[in-house]
């Protein structure tokens, strides 16, 4: 039932030649990589063309590659799903380290409203257009972006966890 | 007519024919320690164990906490049952400045007490970060029995307390180390 991979392939590079790259299955999904400032047009390409037809956004989510070069320091990810012929299908895009901004597509699907508010509280990614881009999950007063590598995991307010009570330091 | 009725024992006092003479303060303690009523604040799994502490088996109300309220403002001993994150604790301590005095705070397990092994930027570590607690009960999650020996624990401190303690300079300094 599944589209072919190779058809999805060929319609979108028909029709954003130079936009996107990188097609191939990855852990059987099929993936692609777009330019950031041309992410609208072609999930909206694929939701609206017939054949393809995605038009259930299953996650879109963040992730923080300190080690890249620098255009390449963040990545927005987008799966999307067929439900009629139950085909997914995973869009990437790359985001400049300082400072990631991507248009919002919080009209297209209004689902992803929450999901880039999500994305915006854990690593700062700025989604342009989105009518209410606060923390959603984190507390207001945060001023980190906590999935951000640069930020520990760990609260350093903590006090019943020190080093020197569990024979961690050197010259213990 | 025999009874099964336990009965809290009197204070130290001096007893004599048709009087007995004993302290103000032994007694409010006594009539505090023995009403106590709960205010379960229950997130996680802790809440879960305080189920079972409030139910037949346990059955709490053997130590006069039958009444649970529900609201903040008829509650005598606020029950801190799981893990409180950051973004929960202004809400905590709402909810404790909501309560009148007397008031009492019982942290139930580990979350509770210093934020367990969510050691994360998003939990509190030990809700004694935001108001101050009376007693600790350890555990993850602690055995009813526990919870119960924390009540009782509790109770002790209640009744030792004199009424004078929420009036005195000490206590208005800790509230204030809290900036309540």
């Amino acid at each position: 039932m599944a589209i072919e991979t190779a058809i999805i392939q060929e319609k979108i590079e028909q029709k954003f030649a130079n936009k996107v790259s990188n097609f191939g299955m990855q852990k059987d999904v099929f993936s692609f990589e777009v330019t950031s400032d041309s992410i609208r047009e072609v999930i909206l390409f694929l939701k609206e063309e017939e054949d393809t037809n995605f038009h259930f956004l299953t996650d879109l989510c963040g992730v923080h590659y300190p080690d890249n070069m620098i255009d390449q320091q963040f990545c927005v990810v987008y799966h999307l799903h067929n439900w009629i012929e139950n085909t997914r299908i995973r869009i990437k895009t790359y985001l400049n380290g300082a400072q990631p901004e991507i248009a919002s597509i919080s009209d297209i699907f209004l689902s992803s409203n929450w999901m880039e508010r999500e994305t915006y509280d854990f690593y700062g990614i700025n989604f342009m257009g989105h009518p209410q881009l606060k923390r959603i999950l984190n507390m207001d007063e945060m001023v980190s972006f906590p999935m951000r590598k640069e930020f520990p995991m760990e609260d350093n307010g903590r006090t019943d966890k020190d080093d020197r009570f569990f024979g961690r330091t050197a010259n213990c | 007519m025999s009874t099964k009725t336990n009965m809290v024992a009197p204070p130290e006092g001096v007893v004599g024919e048709g009087f007995f003479a004993t302290k103000l303060n032994d007694v409010v303690g006594l009539a505090r320690a023995n009403s106590l009523w709960p205010l379960p604040f229950a997130t996680s799994c802790c809440g879960i164990e305080f189920m079972a502490t409030m139910a037949s088996h346990y059955d709490l109300a053997r130590f006069g906490s039958e009444r649970v309220s529900f609201s903040p403002r008829q509650a005598d001993m606020l029950m801190v049952m799981g893990t409180i994150s950051k973004k929960m604790a202004p809400i905590l301590r709402q909810v404790y400045e909501q309560m009148s005095e007397p008031r009492w705070v019982i942290a139930v397990g580990a979350c509770a007490s210093s934020g367990g092994v969510f050691d994360t930027y998003s939990v509190l570590q030990g809700i004694d970060k935001v108001i101050p607690v009376d007693v600790y009960v350890p555990g993850c999650p602690p055995r009813p029995e526990q919870i119960v020996d924390g009540v009782m624990r509790l109770q002790e401190l209640v009744k030792t307390e004199s009424t004078r303690r929420r009036n005195s300079p000490e206590y208005i300094e800790l509230l204030a180390s809290y900036n309540l």
